[in-house]
């Protein structure tokens, strides 16, 4: 496909107008997961385990299936027996089962071991206390780097992918090196040689939102499925394959959604809740607490990482190689190689290697979180390059700038980058008064660069026009971040018609073809590339219609301003006959006019960040504030820049929290101690600077309008940037995320110590 | 013929190649011919490949042109949040 064809001179895309679902939102007339109901529904709990490691030896059901109220009770015996374990991801499907409802493992605090459906939710809730499990308590591991020990129990033998090299701990699923050039050798021409060891916790993704859905499931193999998530074609894919349905007999509908950051790219309670419909033959609705949100969905990895990087005086980066251990629950699938692939590809280098190990341990299975994995990596990153300009006396983003890479650049993982826009980020950030503004004592300034890949994926959108001339949309990509607004505004630009005149709707799983996931940061590009070639596909039936009228041959009509016109001279001379006088007679000249299209685009331009941040450290309680903060990004172009500019300050606002604050903190029994927001402290609006942004457009030139995803890069900076300047405030390198109080007290007393 | 880089983790399933030739003008040819060279890629390819074509990176198509001096790289595919 040649995408390539408009970069400017745009109407609407630039425009910034309210977005199209924000009246239902602020008026609660939006329905979220948790908002459905049906006649004759029945309430659902899950059963989890409290035992991080545990053999499930019998579960005894009877005394809660005589309970009042209770209607149906599932366990593991009532999904497919089909789905065979396999090693790596080649068994997923398996891995996702096994993580909704356990087999004979318990294997982490929170797993599932059984549903009940009840005529309420507190009868379901009580019917719990009436299941029997026995359990045989095994050895456990929650510590990534415990679990790569010789003396680690096997969360489950046979896991490995192919590419792990033998020898390593059975733990380690997975495995990924890559690089080029000669490390060694570019170590030994460096002035400065800096290697450090960091640690991250695992952070969830905090959507305000829990997991919430309403299933109905018949004997005849037909259900329909309500729930909130960021890809129901997934959901209907899996829970077909999970319940042994044909896929086309399962209708999911995407709900609002109340946050998702990745960590609704999975299914967890679905298959669940259809199961129990199943058995019931009742609709059954299943709505997560807080505390299953925290102790089974996907947080993100833990990590520990291993960064050396060596410098010429001049700032000169001679080579770079990184270790990158991601703790990844009980199941595999961490993103070890994203992090690696990840780690140095702001940076052209002519000697790079890096290492990623995925290691299962006991805890609930990862999840995608924003860019999974990038964060961590630059923390190890940047921190290091921060390390090295404080020695060597460099500045900061001088450095950065002369290591840059650029277009043609040999990217870290391989391949040589497209048109990126990392300098520009950079040239824009040292020329944002922020950079230069001066420090109040105690204050430290850090910065960083970032780097995602974004995604393309399998998308379908088709258009309908209406009598009156107004457009009905239909994506498949549920909005997790003002898409309708933005897929509006684009098909606005085609059709030439008012922003308002264009209805938005995110389409259930029988209305369009196979939508991917909303991930990647690949909507406003794959969606928004599917709209403009759904409304060009309108636009060329429409030219069609009028050329009929006029006499003409098609392509003697152009569509200019909301009208079809004659293209030329020679087209001979007609009134521009604008939509909705065609539209007003189409059902008499032709039938019902619609465009659509579906495609895998891919052309997803990679995209990068730059951060500024300032941040204030109280030696005497360790509290650390961020006083100012500015995001400034490649877009690619920014659709709706209000949106644009809410993704950046929302990826800064959730690395404030995984820098300062938000940990999962377990005990030595293996079971999760924090699973509220009241001891798991994500950063609320007065913990907040305003967050200041530069949207940078360097053209994606894989969209007809440059778009590149914005969604997941805002938050590759900031454990980085805000580490590099809690450090230079504390004046001790921190090495640790969170940087809670305690920790930084702790670094200041060994440094006090060391002095 | 077509240049094929793998990344380093791979090279153990190729034989110890770092780069491997094959015979394919498309992206879909290019998987097929990898595995008929070095089955044992098989599983790796199964489980999820992303190819960087000059520098732009297929997830999905295996359509996708690939001319005989193309920069083809092997990458894993991508899951993004």
């Amino acid at each position: 496909m040649a995408l390539d064809d408009q970069k400017g001179g745009f109407k609407f895309i630039g425009t910034r107008p309210n977005r199209p679902d924000g009246l239902d939102k602020v008026t609660g007339r939006a329905r979220f997961g948790a908002d459905a109901h049906a006649s004759g529904m029945l309430h659902a709990a899950i059963l989890r385990s409290p035992h991080a490691h545990a053999r499930i030896k019998k579960i005894d059901t009877s005394r809660a299936e005589a309970a009042k109220g209770v209607k149906a009770i599932v366990t593991r015996a009532d999904f497919t027996q089909s789905l065979q374990p396999a090693p790596g991801m080649k068994g997923e499907n398996w891995n996702i089962l096994e993580n909704v409802m356990a087999g004979d493992t318990a294997l982490y605090d929170g797993h599932a071991v059984a549903a009940v459906a009840a005529t309420s939710a507190l009868a379901a809730k009580d019917a719990l206390k009436l299941i029997e499990v026995e359990y045989e308590p095994l050895p456990h591991v929650t510590d990534v780097d415990k679990a790569m020990q010789a003396d680690a129990p096997v969360i489950r033998e046979g896991v490995a992918a192919g590419t792990v090299p033998k020898g390593l701990h059975p733990n380690v699923a997975g495995y990924h090196e890559s690089g080029h050039g000669d490390v060694e050798a570019g170590f030994a021409e460096a002035d400065l040689v800096v290697e450090d060891h960091f640690v991250t916790e695992a952070t969830h993704q905090g959507y305000i939102e829990p997991h919430a859905c309403l299933a109905q499931l018949g004997a005849d193999g037909k259900g329909e499925l309500w729930c909130c998530t960021q890809g129901h074609w997934n959901v209907q894919k899996v829970c077909a394959a999970l319940l042994d349905l044909e896929t086309s007999q399962l209708r999911v509908t995407a709900s609002e959604i109340g946050g998702g950051f990745g960590g609704k790219t999975a299914v967890f309670i679905e298959p669940v809740a259809l199961a129990l419909s199943r058995k019931a033959n009742r609709p059954v609705k299943l709505v997560m607490s807080r505390a299953e949100v925290f102790r089974a969905t996907g947080p993100t990895s833990s990590t520990s990482m291993d960064v050396k990087i060596g410098m010429k005086k001049d700032g000169t980066i001679t080579a770079a190689q990184g270790v990158f251990r991601l703790q990844g629950g009980a199941f595999p699938g961490a993103p070890a190689d994203m992090t690696a692939m990840c780690a140095f590809a702001p940076y052209a280098l002519k000697n790079v290697h890096q290492i990623g190990y995925d290691v299962m341990t006991n805890r609930p299975k990862q999840a995608a979180y924003r860019a999974p994995g990038s964060p961590m990596a630059a923390f190890g990153v940047e921190s290091v390059i921060d390390e090295l300009c404080n020695q060597l006396g460099l500045d900061p983003l001088d450095t950065r700038l002369k290591n840059a890479s650029h277009e043609g650049t040999k990217a870290s993982y391989g391949p040589k980058f497209q048109r990126i826009g990392l300098v520009e980020t950079l040239e824009a950030a040292k020329a944002h008064p922020h950079y230069t503004a001066p420090l109040k004592p105690g204050q430290g300034r850090g910065i960083s660069c970032g780097f995602w890949f974004n995604h393309g994926g399998e998308t379908a959108v088709s258009l309908a026009l209406s009598e009156d001339g107004t457009v009905q949309l239909a994506v498949g990509t549920p909005d997790i971040g003002g898409s309708r607004a933005s897929m509006a505004l684009m098909a606005a630009e085609v059709l030439g018609v008012p922003y308002d005149n264009i209805r938005v709707i995110i389409a259930d799983t029988a209305s369009l073809g196979y939508n991917e996931i909303s991930h990647g940061s690949r909507v406003t590009y794959a969606s928004g590339l599917a709209t403009i070639k759904a409304a060009e596909d309108a636009v060329k039936k429409l030219c069609a219609r009028a050329a009929a009228k006029w006499g003409i041959p098609e392509d003697a009509v152009k569509w200019e301003d909301g009208c079809a016109v004659p293209s030329g001279p020679n087209a001979g001379e007609f009134p521009p006959m604008p939509i909705a006088e065609i539209t007003r007679k189409m059902g008499a000249t032709g039938g019902p006019i619609c465009g659509h299209f579906e495609a895998t685009p891919e052309g997803a331009g990679v995209s990068f960040a730059t951060h500024i941040v300032d941040s204030e450290v109280d030696p005497e309680t360790g509290k650390t504030s961020v006083v100012r903060y500015t995001v400034v990004q490649d877009a690619g172009k920014a659709i709706h820049p209000t949106y644009v500019e809410g993704q950046f300050q929302g990826g800064a606002a959730q690395g404030i929290g995984w820098a300062l604050n938000e940990e999962y903190i377990y005990g030595e029994d293996g079971r999760l101690q924090n699973p509220l927001f009241l001891d798991y402290r994500i950063p609320v609006a007065s913990d907040l600077p305003m967050i200041d942004t530069v949207i940078v457009e360097v053209p994606n030139p894989g969209h007809p309008y440059g778009v590149r995803g914005v969604g997941e890069t805002s938050i590759c900076p900031p454990l980085a940037a805000i580490a590099n300047a809690v450090s230079a405030a504390a004046g001790v390198r921190m090495r640790q995320l969170p940087m809670s109080p305690p920790r930084i007290l702790e670094a200041l007393e060994k440094q006090a110590g060391d002095g | 013929m077509v240049e094929v880089n793998l990344w380093s983790g791979l090279r153990p399933l190729a034989n110890g190649e770092e780069m491997v030739e094959v015979e394919a003008d498309t992206v879909g040819g290019l998987l097929d011919a990898l595995v008929e060279q070095h089955p044992g890629l098989q599983e790796a390819i199964d489980a999820g490949v992303s190819v960087a074509v000059d520098g732009r990176i297929i997830a999905s198509a295996l359509d996708e042109p690939i001319r005989p001096d193309s920069e083809v790289f092997l990458m894993q595919r991508l899951k993004g949040g």
